[in-house]
C-alpha cells in the first residue's frame, strides 16, 4: 500500500467522519454557550445579590475545574444519582457550561467598559433597567467582546477533541484509531492538526468579517485595521 | 402668561450623601410653558435637584408631582414618568452604537411601542426641528458636541413630554457650540415647552427664562424674574454672583 492510497483511500475517509462530529460538537455548542454566556454575565452584573454570586460561583467552579474532569463528572458520575446522557450529549453539556462561563467573562468585561452614562439616558428615557440592559448595554458590550468571544470560539474547536475521552469518536479520536491501527502516527497526526489550523484560521477570519461588518465609528477600530493587514 | 396650570410641583426635597446635605429643603411651583433657570455657585446642587425630579437620584425626603400624578413613590410607574420628563444631560449621553435618528427612534419603539416606519418618521422630523436632519445616519462619535446636544434634544422631544430638565447642558462645548444649542433651546421655550435649565449661561438666563432660581448651599437662596433679580436691590447675592461674569466678559 502506497503513501498516496493510505492518505485517500484510508485515512481521509475516516477523518472526514471525524471532522463531521466536531462540526456538529462546535456547531451545537457556539449558540447555546453564547447565549448562556450573555445570561450568565447580565445576571452577575445586573442581577439581584443572590443571582450574581450564583453565577459567580458557577463561573469560579468551571473555571477552577479541568474541563476533562467534568467531561468525566457528566458521563461516567451522573448515571450513579440517575442522570444516564450519551457520550455526544455528555461531552455537549460539558462544552456548553465552559464555553458559557468563559464567554460570560469577556461579556462581563465589555459590560464594564460602557459608560455609566448610557443606563442613565435610557432610564430617563422611561426605559426599564432590563430594557436598557438589553437595547443599550448589550449591543455595545457584544461589540466590544467579539475578539475575545472569537478567541473562545478557536478554544472551542480544540477542546472539543477532549469528546473522544469519552469515546466520541471526533477528529482527533478518527485520527487516533487510524494511527494505532497501521503505526503512521506522525503522518496522520500531522493531517489532523493541519485540519484543526484550516478551522480555526477560517473562524479568525470570520471574526475579523463579523468585527468589521458590526464596527461602529468611535467604538471600534480594531476590525478595520487588522483587515487592513491582511 | 395665557395658560397657569402648574404642572410641576417640587415640595420640601432633601438629599445628602453621605455627612454632605445637598439639598436642604427645595420647593418650587412650575407653570406649563415656563422657562425657569437655575443658576449659582457649582457644588450647590442644582444637578441633583434635577435628578431629583425624574428620581435617576432618589430623594432622602420631599415629593415631585407632575400633574396630579406623584412621581416620587411611584413604584414601577417611574418609567412612564420619565417618558412625561425629558432630559438632557452635560455630556449627550448619546448612544453610542446608534446613529442620530436611530437614538432618537429607540425609545419611541422600545418604551411607546410605536411602529418602526412610524417612529423613524417622527425622529426625523424631531431631528428636522433642531436642524439635525441630514446628520441623521451619522454617529455620535462623528458629530460635534453641539450636534450630539441637538441630537439628545431631539430625543428628549420625541417623547412628547411635559417638560424638558436640561443639566448644563452647554458646559461641555466651546463658546460657538453653546451658541447653536442656545439657540436651539431659545426655539423651544418660545414654541411653550416647560423648561427646566441649569446654567451657566447668564445671558440665556436673563433673555429667556421666565424666572431664574439662585442657588446656593442647597437652597433657593433667590429667585425672581431676570429683570427683579437684575434690579431689585433685595437680591445682592444674585446680582454679586451675576455680576463675576460681566467682570470678565467686560474688557
Amino acid at each position: 500500500m502506497d503513501q498516496t492510497e493510505f492518505l485517500f483511500q484510508i485515512l481521509l475517509p475516516v477523518l472526514m467522519e471525524g471532522l463531521v462530529i466536531t462540526l456538529k460538537l462546535i456547531v451545537l455548542t457556539a449558540p447555546f454557550g453564547l447565549v448562556l454566556g450573555i445570561l450568565v454575565a447580565v445576571g452577575r452584573v445586573y442581577g439581584s445579590k443572590p443571582v450574581s454570586l450564583l453565577c459567580k460561583g458557577a463561573v469560579a467552579f468551571i473555571k477552577g475545574t479541568p474541563l476533562l474532569l467534568m467531561l468525566f463528572i457528566l458521563y461516567f458520575g451522573l448515571p450513579s444519582v440517575g442522570i444516564t446522557l450519551s457520550a455526544f450529549v455528555a461531552s455537549l453539556v460539558g462544552f456548553i457550561m465552559c464555553n458559557g462561563a468563559y464567554n460570560s467573562e469577556y461579556i462581563r468585561g465589555a459590560i464594564s467598559s460602557v459608560k455609566e452614562g448610557q443606563i442613565i439616558a435610557a432610564q430617563a428615557l422611561g426605559m426599564t433597567r432590563m430594557q436598557a440592559v438589553r437595547h443599550i448595554i448589550l449591543p455595545q458590550a457584544l461589540i466590544r467582546a467579539i475578539p475575545g468571544l472569537s478567541n473562545e470560539f478557536i478554544y472551542l474547536i480544540k477542546y472539543s477533541s477532549l469528546a473522544y475521552m469519552l469515546t466520541v469518536i471526533e477528529l482527533t479520536g478518527a485520527g487516533k484509531m487510524v494511527a494505532t491501527k497501521y503505526f503512521e502516527y506522525t503522518e496522520v497526526f500531522v493531517i489532523v492538526g493541519a485540519i484543526y489550523l484550516l478551522l480555526v484560521t477560517i473562524t479568525t477570519i470570520a471574526a475579523m468579517l463579523i468585527e468589521r461588518k458590526v464596527a461602529v465609528p468611535g467604538m471600534t477600530q480594531s476590525g478595520r485595521n487588522m483587515l487592513d493587514i491582511l | 402668561m395665557e395658560n397657569t396650570e402648574t404642572i410641576l410641583r417640587v415640595e420640601n426635597i432633601h438629599k445628602s450623601f453621605g455627612d454632605l446635605e445637598v439639598l436642604k429643603g427645595v420647593s418650587f411651583d412650575v407653570k406649563k410653558g415656563e422657562t425657569i433657570c437655575f443658576i449659582g455657585p457649582s457644588g450647590t446642587g442644582k444637578s441633583t435637584l434635577l435628578r431629583c425630579i425624574n428620581l435617576l437620584t432618589q430623594p432622602d425626603q420631599g415629593s415631585v408631582w407632575l400633574g396630579d400624578g406623584e412621581v416620587t413613590n411611584s413604584g414601577k410607574n417611574i418609567d412612564y414618568f420619565r417618558q412625561r420628563i425629558g432630559m438632557v444631560f452635560q455630556n449627550f449621553f448619546l448612544f453610542d452604537h446608534l446613529t442620530a435618528v436611530r437614538n432618537v427612534e429607540i425609545a419611541l419603539i422600545k418604551v411607546k411601542g410605536m411602529k418602526p416606519k412610524e417612529a423613524r418618521e417622527k425622529a426625523l422630523h424631531e431631528l428636522r426641528q433642531v436642524g439635525m436632519e441630514e446628520w441623521a445616519e451619522h454617529y455620535p462619535a462623528e458629530l460635534s458636541g453641539g450636534q450630539a446636544q441637538r441630537v439628545s434634544i431631539a430625543r428628549a422631544l420625541a417623547m412628547d413630554p411635559d417638560v424638558i430638565l436640561f443639566d448644563e447642558p452647554t458646559s461641555a462645548l466651546d463658546p460657538e457650540l453653546t451658541r447653536e444649542v442656545l439657540e436651539v433651546m431659545k426655539k423651544l421655550a418660545q414654541a411653550g415647552m416647560t423648561m427646566l435649565v441649569v446654567t451657566h449661561e447668564m445671558g440665556f438666563a436673563c433673555s429667556v427664562a421666565n424666572r431664574i432660581m439662585f442657588m446656593e448651599h442647597g437652597e433657593i437662596k433667590e429667585q425672581g424674574s431676570p429683570d427683579e433679580l437684575m434690579n431689585d436691590t433685595k437680591f445682592e447675592r444674585c446680582k454679586n454672583f451675576i455680576g463675576q461674569f460681566s467682570d470678565i466678559s467686560g474688557d
